[in-house]
Parts: C-alpha cells; sequence; structure tokens
C-alpha cells in the first residue's frame, strides 16, 4: 500500500494545535510529566484515558493490569506500551494481490461515518498505486448519494456503476460486479447506505448484498470496510459489534481524526474484536486517508492539546 | 448478563433492606456504580465529576438517612436532578418579527443537519407556516442536490440560489427570495464543519452578521463521544446559539452527550431525531433522555406511544396478558396491526426498563413486508395452532407455508421472534419486571 504516510503526525498535531485555545486544561499536563505510579496519577490517567473515549469500564480494567503487575516507570509510557500491545496485532494495511481480480471491496457504517468520502479516497489511493477502480453507487436511498459518489468518481478518475434513486441496492451491485468482470477492473469499491446497526431490516439488506456479490465474484467481497467516526463515543463497539456479527467485518477505517475526538473506542474494539484496522480519514480532500499506525495512534491518544 | 443500573444500586442496598439505614459509605459505592454508568453512557468526564459531587451532597443528607428503600431513593435523586438538568426546555421555536424568520442549521459534519432541515420544516408547516430550506453547503460534493431532491420528495419547498461559491452572498439571496415568493420560515442548511476550523467558523459568524437568523440551532449527534461539549462550546462561543437538535436517537446509543451539552452551553434540546423518515422528529422529552442516560428504558413513552395509536382498552388488555404470560399468537398478530400504526416493536419493547439492550430483541424489528408476510402466516394457522404454539409441528409448519405462500423458514422464524417475545414478556411478568414498571410508571 502506498497512501503516502508523509506527515501524518504532522496532520494530527496540526489538528492537535489548533486546539490550543479552545480545549487546554491543566489536567493534561499533569498526565505527561514523568511520574511513578501512585494513587494521584492513576486517578489523572484515568480521566485522560476517558477523555479519549476509551470508556470507563475498559480504562478501569486497564489501569487496574498496570497496577496488579507493580510496574514502575514513567506512568504515561506504561499505559504506550499497554495501547500498542492492544493495538499493534490490529495494523494490518490493506493490500491488493495480484492474483484477485476483481478486489471486490464493500464498505459500511452507520450515518454520516464518512463512508462515500471514504471511498472517493481510496478510489484515488489506488489509482495512484496503478490499480483501475470501479465504484459502485448501491447507496441507493439516501437523497443525492449518487450524484456524491459521481463527484468522487470524477476526482479520482474512476468510473461509477449506476441505477436510478431507490433501485434495489443488490442489482446495482450485480451490474458493477459483471461490469468490473467485463472490464477486468482491479478494484471495486461497493458504497452502501448508512444504516444503524439496531435496524434489523436493513442489517439483513447488508446480508442479501453480500451474498449477491459473492455469487457474482466467487470469494468476495474480499473486504467487508466498516467506516468510523472517530467523535463517536462508548457506543462505537455496539457499532462494530454488530456490524461484525451480521456480516463479518474485515476492516475498520477510523474518519474525521483531524478533529479534536481522539478515538479511543477504538483501543477497545481493538481489545474486544480481532478486525485488522486499516485507515484513519484526517480530513475532507482527496489524500486525506492514511494507513492506521498504532504507534501513531497511541502518540496522538496522548498528545497534549498544543504540543507540536 | 447486562444489569440495569437499578439493580445494581439495588444490589448494593440490599444488605441494609432489614434495617432500613443508610451510611455514607453505601451512598459513595452507589455513586461510583452512577458515575459508571454515566460515564458509559458518553456524558463528558468533568459534568460528571460535578454532578456526582452535586448528587452526593443531596443523598448524604437527612432526606436519604431516614429513607427505607434507600436503593430506590438514590435512583430517584439522581433521575430528578437529571430531569432537572436537562429540563426546562422547550421546543418553541422563536421567529422574531422579520420575515421570513431565518432559521441556521449548524454542526460538524454527518451530524445530520440536512435531514433535520427538511424535519424541521415539515414540523413547522403543521404549524401552519410557510416554510422553505436552502442549502449554502458549497463543500461537500451533492448536498445541494440532496436537499433538493429530499424537498421533492417531502414537498417543501427548495429555494435555489444560482450562482457561487460563496455561502454567505447565497444566504443572503436565498432570504430575499424566500421573502419575495412569500415565505414566512427560512431554514438555512449550512456545510458540516470541524469547531477547530477557524476559517470556517468565521464563516458561519459572517453569515449570522449578513441574515441575522431568528434561531441558530446545533445539530449534534446522540452518539458523540466526550468531545461533544468542547464542540459544542466552540459554535456557541462564536455564534450564540438557541438551542440543540440531537439526531440518531432511533439507535442504541445512550446519548450522554445530551446532559453534556446542557451543562456546558446551557441551551435547551429542543428536538431529537428518531428515524431517517422525514417525519421522526420528536419534542425532546428530559424525563425520557434520564431514563435512557441511566439505562432504564423509557416506560413513560411506551405508554404515551400506546395510548397515541392504540385503542387504550386493548392496550389494558396486552398488559394484562403480559402480566399473566397468556400472550398467544393471535395477540401477536393483533398486535403487529398496531405496530403498523405505531412504529416498531423494538422500539417499544426498547422503551420498557431493562429491554432497552436485550440483543434478541433485534429480530423483532420488522418492515412493512415482513409485516405483511407474519400476519398471512398467522392467518393460515388454525385456531387451535394459534392459541397453543407448541403443537406446530414440522407437518403442520409445511401446511401453514404452503397456505400462506412462504417457506417453512419463514415460519420457523415468525415462530421463532414470536418464542423470543413470549420470553420477554415473562421476564417483564416476573416480580422484578414487576416491580421496574411499576417504579417507572409513577416515577419510583
Ligand atoms: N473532517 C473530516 N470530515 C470527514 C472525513 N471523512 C468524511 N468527512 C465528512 O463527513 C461528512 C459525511 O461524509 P459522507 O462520506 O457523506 O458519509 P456517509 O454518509 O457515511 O457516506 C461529509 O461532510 C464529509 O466531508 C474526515 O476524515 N475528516
Ligand atoms: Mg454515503
Amino acid at each position: 500500500m502506498n497512501f503516502l504516510k508523509g506527515d501524518l503526525i504532522g496532520k494530527f498535531k496540526k489538528g492537535l494545535a489548533k486546539t490550543r485555545e479552545i480545549l487546554f486544561t491543566d489536567l493534561d499536563e499533569l498526565i505527561f510529566g514523568q511520574k511513578e505510579i501512585d494513587e494521584k496519577s492513576f486517578e489523572e490517567l484515568e480521566e485522560a484515558l476517558i477523555r479519549a473515549d476509551i470508556g470507563p469500564s475498559f480504562t478501569e480494567g486497564i489501569l487496574k493490569q498496570l497496577k496488579d503487575k507493580k510496574q514502575t516507570g514513567p506512568l504515561s509510557e506504561l499505559i504506550k506500551i499497554r495501547m500498542k500491545e492492544i493495538l499493534s496485532p490490529r495494523e494490518c494495511p490493506l493490500i491488493i494481490p495480484d492474483h484477485i481480480v476483481p478486489f471486490v471491496v464493500m464498505v459500511v457504517g452507520v450515518n454520516g461515518t464518512g463512508k462515500t468520502t471514504t471511498i472517493g479516497k481510496l478510489a484515488y489511493g489506488f489509482k495512484e498505486q496503478g490499480l483501475s477502480v470501479l465504484l459502485v453507487a448501491a447507496d441507493t436511498f439516501r437523497a443525492a448519494a449518487i450524484e456524491q459518489l459521481i463527484e468522487w468518481g470524477n476526482r479520482a478518475k474512476a468510473p461509477v456503476i449506476r441505477q436510478k434513486a431507490n433501485a434495489d441496492p443488490a442489482a446495482v451491485v450485480f451490474d458493477g460486479l459483471n461490469s468490473a468482470l467485463a472490464s477486468h477492473t482491479r478494484v471495486v469499491l461497493i458504497d452502501t447506505a448508512g444504516r444503524l446497526h439496531t435496524k434489523v431490516n436493513l442489517m439483513e439488506e447488508l446480508k442479501k448484498i453480500k451474498r449477491v456479490i459473492s455469487k457474482v465474484v466467487p470469494g468476495a467481497p474480499h473486504e467487508v470496510l466498516l467506516v468510523m467516526d472517530a467523535t463517536t463515543g462508548q457506543n462505537g463497539l455496539a457499532q462494530a459489534k454488530m456490524f461484525h456479527e451480521a456480516i463479518g467485518v474485515t476492516g475498520i477505517a477510523l474518519t474525521k481524526l483531524d478533529g479534536t475526538a481522539k478515538g479511543g473506542i477504538l483501543v477497545r474494539i481493538a481489545y474486544e474484536l480481532s478486525i485488522p484496522i486499516r485507515f484513519i480519514g484526517v480530513g475532507e480532500d482527496i489524500d486525506d486517508l492514511k494507513p492506521f499506525s498504532a504507534e501513531d495512534f497511541v502518540e496522538a491518544l496522548f498528545t497534549k492539546p498544543g504540543e507540536s | 448478563m447486562f444489569e440495569t443500573l437499578t439493580e445494581k444500586l439495588d444490589n448494593i442496598f440490599k444488605k441494609l433492606r432489614g434495617r432500613g439505614r443508610l451510611d455514607e459509605e453505601q451512598v459513595n459505592e452507589a455513586l461510583r456504580e452512577i458515575r459508571m454508568a454515566l460515564l458509559e453512557a458518553d456524558v463528558n468526564f468533568k459534568v460528571v465529576k460535578d454532578f456526582i459531587e452535586d448528587v452526593r451532597k443531596k443523598a448524604v443528607g437527612q432526606e436519604i438517612l431516614d429513607s427505607i428503600a434507600p436503593g430506590q431513593q438514590v435512583v430517584k435523586i439522581v433521575y430528578d436532578r437529571l430531569v432537572e438538568l436537562m429540563g426546562g426546555t422547550t421546543s418553541f421555536i422563536r421567529f422574531g418579527n422579520r420575515i421570513p424568520a431565518p432559521i441556521m442549521l449548524v454542526g460538524l459534519q454527518g451530524s445530520g443537519k440536512t435531514t433535520t432541515a427538511i424535519k424541521l420544516a415539515l414540523h413547522l408547516a403543521k404549524q401552519q407556516k410557510r416554510v422553505a430550506v436552502t442549502s449554502v453547503d458549497v463543500y461537500r460534493p451533492a448536498a445541494r442536490e440532496q436537499l433538493i431532491q429530499l424537498g421533492r420528495s417531502s414537498g417543501v419547498y427548495v429555494v435555489e440560489v444560482e450562482g457561487g461559491q460563496d455561502p454567505v452572498g447565497m444566504s443572503e439571496r436565498a432570504v430575499f427570495e424566500a421573502r419575495r415568493r412569500g415565505y414566512e420560515v427560512l431554514i438555512l442548511d449550512t456545510a458540516g464543519r470541524l469547531h477547530i476550523d477557524n476559517d470556517m467558523m468565521e464563516e458561519l459568524k459572517r453569515i449570522k452578521d449578513a441574515i441575522h437568523p431568528a434561531e441558530i440551532l446545533f445539530v449534534a449527534d446522540a452518539m458523540t463521544g466526550q468531545e461533544a461539549v468542547n464542540v459544542a462550546a466552540r459554535f456557541d462561543e462564536l455564534l450564540a446559539i438557541d438551542g440543540v437538535i440531537m439526531t440518531k436517537l432511533d439507535g442504541d446509543a445512550r446519548g450522554g452527550a445530551a446532559l453534556s451539552l446542557r451543562a456546558v452551553i446551557d441551551k435547551p434540546i429542543k428536538f431529537v431525531g428518531v428515524g431517517e423518515k422525514t417525519d421522526a422528529l420528536e419534542v425532546f422529552h428530559p424525563e425520557r433522555m434520564a431514563s435512557r442516560i441511566l439505562g432504564m428504558g423509557d416506560i413513560v413513552s411506551l405508554v404515551e406511544k400506546a395510548q397515541a395509536h392504540v385503542d387504550e382498552k386493548k392496550a389494558r388488555e396486552l398488559e394484562q396478558k403480559i402480566r399473566k404470560q397468556e400472550f398467544t399468537l393471535e395477540d401477536y398478530r393483533e398486535q403487529l396491526l398496531q405496530i403498523r400504526k405505531m412504529g416498531s416493536l423494538r422500539e417499544l419493547l426498547g422503551m420498557i426498563p431493562g429491554f432497552g439492550r436485550i440483543k434478541a430483541m433485534g429480530n423483532l424489528d420488522l418492515d412493512e413486508r415482513e409485516l405483511v408476510k407474519i400476519t398471512a402466516i398467522i392467518d393460515s394457522m388454525t385456531r387451535k395452532e394459534r392459541l397453543n404454539y407448541h403443537i406446530i409441528d414440522g407437518e403442520r409448519r409445511r401446511r401453514i407455508a404452503k397456505g400462506s405462500g412462504t417457506t417453512v423458514q419463514d415460519v420457523n422464524r415468525v415462530l421463532r421472534s414470536y418464542e423470543e417475545l413470549r420470553k420477554m414478556m415473562k421476564k417483564l411478568s416476573t416480580k422484578e419486571g414487576k416491580k421496574a414498571l411499576k417504579r417507572h410508571k409513577f416515577p419510583f
């Protein structure tokens, strides 16, 4: 994968720098002081973790583990190491093997997380790698979702297979894949309508789409990419679990990390579900998609606002 | 197994049931549980901290020390305080005296502004207002097209301003155009933006200064985590927003952001979005939100909803049946017919304390077509089968499938979901369930 890793940290830090005036707190300061483990610093650490959306019970669990191990050393270092232990196994870039043609990616998630935008960015990234890309507009539900994808198709110079609004998404997928097969397209990116994971009929619809995909292209989809919003709190875990249960998620993309939310729920997800984390979204431009790096993610999680 | 907060607290206080007295240590233990519940519901860390201190003061007071049912008393204090904090709200929109009254929707990317613009327009149209909408989102691809299409399909007039990439000028022209066409209200859908994007935030300020909105409403996603407060505070600081609309509350997010926002910016939550359909906008109820945040279900809404759509006598009969565990397939069919008027069964059951998060309920969320199918299947049963589903064996299932033009799998599915429903109802009819029901009907 050659999504340029580039200035990932830089991007993060730029975002964080901007927050200096807005959310500077003295507590953040304390956490980064180097301290031996004691009750007080545990409390500070707890606050930092909870405020990063890692979740109270999970935070409690992690701190307890640390306490039980009776390790000494700078607390912030210990916790970073623990976080990296949890996240590193999930750091698996999405690789398109030469022998799978077309490589079919089905993109799913709740409403407004950034699925369509991520597809635009992915299309651009794969094209940059010299792969041919086809987009499939299977979000036939949301108004103008098709037009939105077409615009991304224009930007990434990738063709878009579409039908009219409110068409059966499975039928659009059927068309799209056949067209990809005929043209020997390397990568197919399927956009689906946003849906809350609690709506069973809509989750059934996803299953149906997935079945159609595997009928037309045996072995596909090769990737079921769940797009999640970094601003999401504890509900993110339910999202990941229920999408995973319904259709078997094989990768996660976490968007909107250019905001001030740290996306800590991802740690909890990584701990509880073994789903690879593929990408992070750091903006609305076409090149604002980066491969996930556990190292960078944890550093950003612990970067004091304003530090750059 | 999922434990509700009330159950947890009851456990803490169980030991002292006999004595009927409550000491500070137990209050502390209870407050720890409450703190966890609030944080798990995404209430902001600092807000929780203040809140717990506040409750501690009240709880360790006399009132509670003399009480007989301390567990419930503590929950009541917490609940009342939550309601109080989120309350005093109103869904009243000030239109001012300019025509049209511009209402500006602002918020982060993907929070649901566009859908909300249409929902709000339809809501205000019901109050006999002539309402138009317009989009000044020149950034997100096809954003304007989305509003235009939504307007077309829902019968809301969309002001389309020609020429331009300048949201400020577009806003002014949209107001002008709406006035010319005799609209009383113009809802402006703005592009989603990050609160730390100074240029984009500045743009909102300029729109505000140009058109002087009657109201600026901040649209927030109910799933938002700890950052909700910083985001809202920034929008408020710059724009002095008038209120909040919370979206996506039809999911299972506990929605602690509602409390956080209220605590930090002290602006009312005026409406909540509860679905993708254009009529899925409701007035905000602090009591419901409080129960939801505490994970205690929402019996108030259940009762209200049932009253609004169901014949009251039938509702009472059903309640009796649930209590006595006599819920037959015939009742199930009857219920399904009611549901079509009422919204989903899942949503309904979700309002019952303790059921909010039971997963099996998933299978009860049905779409229209499903409903027709299920009704057909139940219709194809004999009365004997409907009253006692245990006798429906393979042979009978095949017959029913044939009779209803469905498959045996379909029949199995219907029976399964019926069984699940019964199981849940059984739980409801236990002592605990009854207690929960009673507690929530007359708050505690
Ligand atoms: N700041 C920021 N915004 C994003 C990012 N990804 C998507 N968005 C925005 O989020 C909103 C919803 O995105 P969209 O792709 O339409 O979401 P979908 O409904 O899941 O397809 C749009 O305004 C996007 O521009 C990101 O990484 N950072
Ligand atoms: Mg989309």
